[in-house]
């Protein structure tokens, strides 16, 4: 092989590694993107209920009802594409996911069947009464922390 | 911090009979638990206050299996790593074989009934300020439980930590029933008091340790660092906690931050406890917290 030709497929093998390395780092990037801002709609829906179950807000059925059942759709999503490889904490930057995640599938599947069962509970009740909403709150709180305790570094 | 130990220790053996006497593990008086008569019903409480099963159950313990006290647990510290041993009614492996006034000793003056120095990771140190009523009733409680015939495995901590008497010396030192918030407002936060500092034991994490391992008072609850090594504990005081009492309260019940972030690591488990209390415990804590002094 002519070494022009020889340096012209290696620069292309290069570059293609290099734009394939760029891919996958955005591609994570984006990953650990969407995966964030899913936990912040979760939360941002979390809110008026969290406030009326500690009193901090007038009990508002209709209101309720809207964000439990925002919340069960978004708990009811499929997360995979959220968490690729090479997108753990020491992988990755700004995240604070462990690595465990991906080695423990089964488990992760179980906590996230626990919140799904947590928040069908919750949008069963919460437009019924404040006592109801104020029960179903636990159980969702403890899904949540269920899996930040497994597998969510420390700040 | 090992040199500074070593010393301490040399200055003990140099002080001869004296040191041996000063150093010697202290019981309480039996007339502090003369006649006291536990109630189990009561116990879980205090339990669920104190936090035990967050270090003597099993390692990843769920549901009724953090009530299987069989220990085991590792806990690193500068000093070695510390591993919690089964305090299971088990008559061998566990505590069963004990008397309620060996369980006394062991929680409020960290002496085993051998006479023995327990190593300070118990915190025997705010234990010491709680009712010895609760204590009993604790200690009734924790005769309902399932026995495990687990073995406790020996700390992991080297010379000269390893001599338990030296923990004679470190308390005579740091060794005290006195609070860490001497004044608090309302009666309400004086329940908080004792559960936190008391029942709690949140000052174990939340405060920074000196060169002995002994707590800062000076900076109760102004955080530290984390002795996993990975992060930090965070601030409690009102120098950096800006939560409101409520805030507070419902973060001790769900975990759910007021942000809706949730309670993580070790903490979450505390939250899995304290869940538990009836809600004027949290808003108690949160009261007490709220009276704590400003500290960084």
């Amino acid at each position: 092989m002519k070494p022009l030709i020889r340096n012209a497929l290696a620069f292309a093998a290069m570059a293609s590694v290099m734009a394939g390395g760029a891919l996958a780092q955005s591609a994570v990037e984006g990953a650990i993107k969407a995966r964030k801002a899913h936990m912040q709609l979760q939360a941002f829906n979390l809110g008026p209920l969290g406030a009326m179950a500690k009193g901090e807000m007038p009990y508002d059925a209709a209101q309720a009802s809207a964000a439990a059942g925002n919340l069960a759709a978004l708990v009811s999503m499929n997360m995979g594409r959220y968490f690729p490889e090479g997108s753990a904490q020491g992988q990755a930057e700004g995240t604070r996911a462990l690595p465990a995640i991906w080695e423990n599938g089964e488990d992760v599947m179980a906590k996230v069947a626990a919140l799904n069962e947590a928040v069908t509970a919750l949008n069963a009740t919460a437009g019924t009464d404040l006592a109801s909403l104020q029960g179903a709150m636990g159980a969702v709180g403890e899904a949540c922390g269920a899996c930040h305790k497994a597998y969510r570094a420390p700040e | 911090m090992r040199r500074l130990f070593a010393l301490a220790v040399a200055l003990v053996v140099a002080g001869g009979g004296t040191g041996w006497l000063l150093t010697a593990p202290k019981r309480l008086p039996e007339a502090a638990l003369a006649g006291l008569e536990g109630d189990a019903g009561r116990g879980e409480r205090i339990f669920l206050a104190g936090g035990c099963a967050s270090c003597h159950d099993a390692e990843g313990a769920e549901g009724e299996a953090r009530l299987v006290l069989s220990g085991g647990r590792r806990f690193p510290s500068d000093f070695g790593t510390f591993l919690a041993p089964n305090i299971s009614p088990h008559p061998e492996a566990g505590i069963g074989a004990w008397s309620f006034a060996d369980f006394a000793n062991a929680v409020m003056r960290g002496v085993s009934p051998e006479g023995q120095h327990y190593y300070p990771a118990f915190p025997y140190t705010a234990y010491a300020r709680a009712e010895p009523q609760d204590i009993a009733d604790l200690w009734a409680f924790l005769l309902t439980l399932p026995p495990d015939a687990t073995p406790s495995q020996a700390h992991e901590v080297g010379f000269p930590f390893s001599i338990r008497r030296s923990v004679g010396g470190w308390k005579l030192l740091f060794f005290a029933t006195d609070w860490a918030v001497a004044e608090v407002p309302t009666p309400e936060a004086e329940r908080g008091r004792y559960l936190a500092e008391a029942l709690g034991h949140c000052g174990e994490c939340h405060t920074p340790r000196g060169a002995l391992g002994q707590l800062e008072l000076s900076r109760w609850l102004a955080g530290a660092p984390n002795p996993t090594g990975r992060g930090t504990i965070p601030n409690l005081t009102p120098a950096k906690l800006e939560w409101s009492q409520s805030d507070i309260a419902g973060y001790l019940k769900t975990g759910f931050t007021p942000d809706f972030d949730t309670a993580g690591g070790h903490m979450a488990e505390v939250v899995q406890n304290l869940s538990q209390l009836p809600d004027e415990d949290r808003a108690a804590i949160a009261a007490y917290l709220k009276a704590v002094p400003p500290a960084n």
